[in-house]
């Protein structure tokens, strides 16, 4: 049902294209915003991975006799009170941000698949634990779970990646759960269970794959607010521990005071967190559009 | 109908037992009472000095009857003692509810009366310039991080005025309470403004393709009438379903705006309390949240079936 058939797709939109890069770029083409979000996340990822080349200071290092200095051609955006170099802390910040998003997405997405999946397909009380247990965690607002998780764990970023992970799961687990019960009824899965296939089996090779679509979807849509979840809990003092440049640390609450002072401390990391947030933002509508064209708006 | 809300309620009270479940003893997971942490913290232990302590405060006894004992005073309206302050959490939560209230009120606000409006601007004019350009808004509002939308408040009220502005605890006058809330609400409501625009601009055009839509038009209907009479109208409902999940949104956006702003709300003492590992003040409010989020939840559905006659529940 869920199905797309990517061919049929791009021929009902008139696409001439053969090569799969003339594909790519017809889509780009149609899809504007999300290419230019695709554009935005790429340079996130690149960032990260080439820190220690882009980032011209160590992000660590202090250096009391350039504390709050301004913008200038030494420091392109400042130092912060502690001497440290804000463009170096904003470009390093970019991997911290990069693994809480990818780790919590990727972790909360593997175990709501999990439930979804054994929810839906087992039904009977299992389903009904599962349903119950999703109610739970669906109400608590996600930075409130993800707060007392943290609170519990204790500030690190494994501890961060998991509570945010967390309260994604009944998000994932409800999706999977109602395309599980939709896919059941199939005539595939019937097919399938007539040649003598194992419960098991049907559920990992034919249901599964089936689900990967709006699965790909969701994932793409929380990836920005997992980032935003981690700036806030890191903004709280509950995140990512000094001295690790988190974008949302940088912004922690003696910013309050900076705002008179040294207002670059407050500008910068804030530019950052919003353009990853909304190039993944961008990204994940422009999916939806072509994945999922139900939903078209 | 009865039916329904009696089950409804029945299973909000099932979530509510295991939130409070949940939360106790996450908030127990680590090894080490708060006792023990109070006296790292202060540096020195007397043996004697802690037993004392333990038995004050009641971590001495295995964790199910210390739950069943915060279970049966929240029943009776006794929600324990903060550990910081010693006094009454009831006595600490309350006073600092209506100010959140207050916030949270105003923020929904403004967020329905931008957000509405300019949804329904958008889906009029879909495939415009100007529908282009106000769903670009609408995505880089739901891109700025609350907090750091605060932060610029302040910064250009400081690059405006000097100073940034004083939080004042007891308005006198109508026009001091707007004052006072007006920009940390805007601060909140920015963002759920725009979840509300993409949520009305979605459900207007739903609406708007509908065939009782076409026939009003063909009948000679104008156009404000058409879409706002007859579509705006039916649209409306799909809007009203999202306050519930706007509701845990919105509370999101509190916690960090009453702490960029310093507003002595419940939202910032959450925080706190976690902070100073005050545990009676972070479960009952924790439980707070969560019958406010219910709350609104079934409240929402029920508006749903009052609005929209063609819903009857009937399970």
């Amino acid at each position: 049902m869920a199905a797309i058939d990517f061919e049929s797709e791009l021929r009902r939109a008139g696409a001439r294209a053969t090569g799969s890069w003339g594909k790519l770029a017809f889509l780009a083409r149609r899809h504007l915003l999300g290419a230019v979000g695709l554009a935005i996340m790429a340079l996130f990822v690149l960032t990260a991975l080439f820190a220690d080349l882009i980032g011209r200071y160590d992000p660590l290092t202090v250096d009391a006799a350039h504390a709050l200095a301004r913008p200038s051609w030494q420091h392109w955006m400042g130092t912060d009170s502690f001497g440290r170099d804000v463009w170096s802390r904003i470009i390093h910040g970019s991997r911290i941000s990069l693994a809480v998003g990818l780790g919590s997405t990727a972790l909360g997405a593997t175990f709501g698949v999990i439930i979804g999946l054994a929810s839906g397909y087992l039904s009977g009380w299992v389903d009904l634990v599962f349903q119950r247990v999703t109610d739970i965690l669906q109400a608590l607002p996600l930075l409130v779970l993800a707060l007392v998780m943290t609170a519990a764990l204790g500030p690190s970023l494994p501890n961060v990646i998991i509570a945010i992970a967390i309260p994604l799961v009944p998000i994932v687990a409800r999706v999977i759960r109602a395309n599980t019960l939709a896919l059941r009824e199939q005539p595939f899965v019937e097919a399938a269970k007539s040649i003598g296939m194992s419960e098991m089996r049907i559920a990992l090779r034919h249901v599964l794959p089936n689900t990967l679509a709006p699965l790909i979807v969701l994932a793409t849509a929380q990836l920005g607010s997992t980032i935003l979840t981690e700036a806030s809990l890191s903004f709280l003092g509950l995140g990512i521990p000094e001295p690790y440049p988190s974008w949302g640390r940088m912004l922690s609450e003696s910013a309050a005071e900076y705002v008179r002072v040294a207002p670059w401390l407050v500008i910068f990391p804030g530019i950052a967190i919003s353009l990853a947030v909304f190039g993944t933002n961008l990204f994940g509508d422009a999916l939806r559009d072509i994945l999922d064209p139900r939903q078209r708006g | 109908m009865f039916a329904y809300i009696v089950r409804r309620l029945a299973l909000m009270l099932v979530t509510l037992f295991g939130i409070s479940i949940v939360i106790f003893f996450l908030l127990r997971i680590v090894p080490g009472n708060i006792v023990d942490i109070l006296f790292a913290a202060a540096g020195y232990v007397d043996p004697s000095d802690k037993v004392e302590l333990e038995r004050q405060l009641g971590v001495d006894q295995p964790l199910i009857l210390q739950y069943l004992h915060w279970i049966g005073g929240l029943l009776h309206g006794d929600l324990g003692y903060s550990y910081v302050s010693e006094k009454p959490a009831l006595d600490e939560i309350l006073p600092r509810i209506p100010i959140t209230a207050r916030l949270a009120g105003m923020a929904l606000l403004f967020s329905a009366s931008v957000g509405i409006p300019l949804g329904v601007i958008s889906a009029v004019k879909q495939g415009s310039r100007l529908d282009y350009v106000l769903r670009v808004v609408s995505l880089s509002g739901l891109s700025l991080p609350s907090f750091w939308l605060g932060l610029l408040i302040l910064t250009a009220s400081v690059a405006m005025f000097g100073d940034i502005p004083i939080f004042n605890p007891n308005p006198k006058t109508w026009g001091e309470l707007f004052a006072t809330y007006c920009i940390p609400a805007m601060a909140v409501g920015f963002r759920s403004s725009a979840l509300t625009m993409r949520i009305t601009r979605s459900s207007m055009l739903e609406v708007l393709r509908q065939d009782y839509i076409r026939t009003a038009r063909a009948k000679g209907a104008s156009d404000a009438s058409v879409n706002f009479h007859h579509a705006l109208k039916n649209a409306i409902l799909p809007v009203i379903t999202v306050v519930g999940i706007e509701a845990a949104f919105l509370i999101g956006g509190l916690i960090v705006t009453e702490t960029v702003f310093n507003i002595p709300g419940v939202a910032r003492f959450l925080v706190e309390a976690i902070r100073w590992r005050d545990y009676p003040i972070v479960q009952n409010l924790v439980m707070f949240i969560a019958v406010v989020v219910v709350l609104a939840n079934f409240t929402v559905d029920m508006l749903y079936a009052v609005f929209d006659p063609r819903i009857r529940y009937s399970d």
